[in-house]
């Protein structure tokens, strides 16, 4: 028996193809929204992998430092590094924000994750765990090292806020759960950039200080100048990153910690869930409910392209009833089309989606299985949206053939 | 009647019920022998196309009974249970438009029935062939129905009514889109075919042109047919 189906798609291949092309838009665009978050879980794994901490301490009751801010002194790190299955223990800061390449002639703003690190050296929590170009931070002022998605190329000059760096290292796909790039400086610089004020902020702080009686008293010299050092210095970071040691548990470390030292303290397994299911929850949700709409849009499509084709053919239909043609081959056609239509549909978004997915600012994970997914997702939504149009085929009198 | 051929008897059909009941037939009678020819003929409402779909088991008479070859096919209900092989294998149909299948080339479309029947496609292809040189159209059989003019493509329709060799073709106006001399080269390879393959052909029409090439005119009106001599001259 001859493919009904086939024949038909070969007469019309036109329109074949072009609805086919108009659909496997849309289904590149599912494809990319599905690679977008599979790009954000990504993010968060690789800011949890490239950190090369086992534990995160951080103040008590925040659920920092991706998630919300938080704050300890700096020589925190001193007691935990003591603390029993404690390998390592390294101050760390992280703040987003708008650093300017310096050196170009027209200013540009790149959003990025400052990351201050101890200087323990590389290898360290906290450092870039690899380079692509140049070397690691060697000076413990004024040098940085940035991600490739930065845009910025070694020896760039960046300014964070007073300061000038000059970039003498790339690395990649270090990442903020955001998908910001990050940038790497030392951390005194970094707890500058956090707290340092500008020129006149400052100014009018000793101002304010100078003019407060309980700090300017005649009769108790060095005061002023005390309160003044302690309000220009920063002694806080956002974390410490803990390593542990071979044979002890995440979780035996981290309860002495917890009780001792009164802090909050995440394994990996925790972080790992405040960052996919906590700081991405609703963009994921967001982008769940678009995949939702632009799958319905699509059966939709399929739906009114396959009604219309065989409505086309209801004359052809009837005729064919009329001789002898079983329902079911029939029916066999109609689908046979619309799931040609979803093959076709789904190879235009497969290679727009591979084409498109290196353009987005933002980084697209096309993970092999939901294209899978997405293939006999296309496919089952290609045989739903055809049954409308079998029902009505299957409701056509043969008669119809006949006049009268 | 021989094992070919068919024969109704007393047919009737009723659409709707109570106040709103139309009698479309009252009684049909009617046989038409293998090879024969005949036309019916009346005026538009007489019952022709209602004829023709219970003829062509296409919609079920109310009474009656209808004999294709030796075989009952309806006596006050079917006697048939699958209609739709009944039509694919027993009957032939010949529209008023060829309503050729517009993605299937012409051998295939020919073919098709033997295929839906189950016959390969090889064979299928060869006997569709066979049939398309004999109404001299095997040169068109790689063509697409939109290829042909007018005449071609109804005498591709009348390969694939008759490719199945059923004992009867129900020819619904078949001549109707084409001129005079085209129409009368129709009936006449139908004539030909209804001879050479035995086969009862009923054509419905109201064509002047072809009515006087029957020897036989079944006259329907009112639900109720006459039969009558007609010149016959389109056969011999």
């Amino acid at each position: 028996m001859i493919s009904l189906a086939g024949r038909d798609i070969l007469h019309a291949w036109g329109k074949f193809v072009f609805t086919g092309i108009g659909l496997g838009l849309l289904i590149g665009v599912t494809l990319v929204m599905a690679g977008v978050y599979r790009g954000m879980i990504d993010d968060a794994m690789v800011l949890l992998d490239n950190s090369g901490a086992d534990l995160w301490v951080v103040q008590k009751d925040t659920q920092g430092p991706y998630a919300e801010s938080s704050s300890l002194y700096d020589d925190t790190w001193r007691g935990i590094a003591a603390m029993p299955g404690v390998a390592s223990a390294n101050n760390i800061t992280y703040l987003t924000m708008q650093v300017r390449a310096a050196n170009h002639g027209q200013p540009r703003d790149v959003r990025a994750m400052v990351v201050g690190i101890a200087p323990d050296g590389p290898g360290s929590a906290g450092w870039p765990p690899y380079l692509v170009a140049g070397r690691q931070i060697t000076r413990s002022h004024y040098e940085a090292v940035a991600d490739i998605a930065s845009g910025f190329k070694l020896g760039d000059t960046l300014q964070i806020r007073r300061n000038r760096y000059t970039v003498v290292g790339l690395t990649r796909r270090m990442v903020s759960s955001n998908g910001d790039p990050m940038v790497f400086i030392p951390l005194k610089d970094a707890q500058q950039a956090q707290f340092l004020k500008d020129n006149e902020a400052i100014l009018q702080q000793r101002r304010r200080a100078t003019e407060n009686p309980a700090f300017n008293r005649p009769g108790v010299p060095g005061l002023l100048d005390a309160i003044i050092a302690s309000q220009s210095t920063n002694n806080y970071v956002n974390a410490v990153l803990v390593r542990i040691k071979p044979g002890y548990t995440a979780d035996e470390v981290a309860a002495p910690i917890r009780r001792w030292k009164r802090l909050t303290v995440f394994t990996r397994a925790q972080m790992q869930d405040i960052l996919v299911n906590k700081l991405i929850a609703t963009a994921s949700k967001q982008i769940g409910m678009f995949m939702v709409i632009l799958a319905i849009v699509s059966a939709a499509i399929v739906a009114f392209i396959i009604y219309t084709l065989t409505m086309d053919k209801i004359r052809e239909i009837a005729v064919l009833k009329l001789i002898g043609t079983r329902n079911r081959t029939i029916a066999a056609m109609i689908m046979q089309q619309a799931l040609a239509l979803g093959l076709i549909g789904f190879a235009v978004g497969k290679i727009t989606a591979t084409f498109a997915a290196p353009l987005f600012p933002k980084f697209v994970l096309l993970m092999p299985g939901d294209s899978i997914a997405g293939f006999f997702a296309v496919m089952v939504i290609c045989a739903l949206a055809s049954l409308v149009a079998i029902r009505m085929a299957l409701k056509v009198d043969p008669a119809e053939a006949i006049g009268g | 009647m021989t094992g070919r051929g068919i024969r109704i008897e007393g047919l009737k059909k009723r659409y709707g019920s109570g106040d709103t009941a139309v009698d479309a037939l009252k009684g049909v009678d009617m046989e038409v022998a293998p090879g024969e020819v005949v036309g019916l003929v009346g005026p538009s409402g007489s019952g022709k196309s209602t004829l023709l779909k219970c003829l062509g088991a296409v919609i079920e008479p109310t009474a009656g009974r209808m004999t294709l070859g030796n075989e009952v096919i309806y006596d006050d209900g079917w006697k048939i249970r699958d209609l739709r092989a009944l039509r694919r294998d027993k009957i032939g149909f010949v529209f008023q438009a060829p309503y050729l299948i517009p993605f299937l080339d012409v051998t295939d479309n020919v073919a098709l029935l033997p295929m839906l029947a189950g016959e390969p496609n090889g064979k299928a292809r060869q006997r569709a062939l066979e049939l398309l040189t004999a109404l001299d159209v095997q040169h068109r059989a790689k063509a697409m129905p939109s290829q042909l003019s007018g005449g071609e493509q109804q005498r591709v329709a009348i390969a694939r009514g008759l490719v199945n060799r059923p004992p009867v073709i129900l020819a619904d106006e078949p001549t109707a889109p084409l001129d005079s001399v085209r129409a009368l080269a129709v009936i006449r390879i139908l004539g030909d075919m209804a001879k050479r393959y035995q086969t009862a052909v009923i054509v419905v029409t109201h064509d002047e042109k072809i009515i006087p090439t029957f020897k036989r005119i079944y006259h329907i009106r009112d639900g109720v047919t006459h039969e009558e001599a007609g010149e016959g001259r389109g056969f011999d």
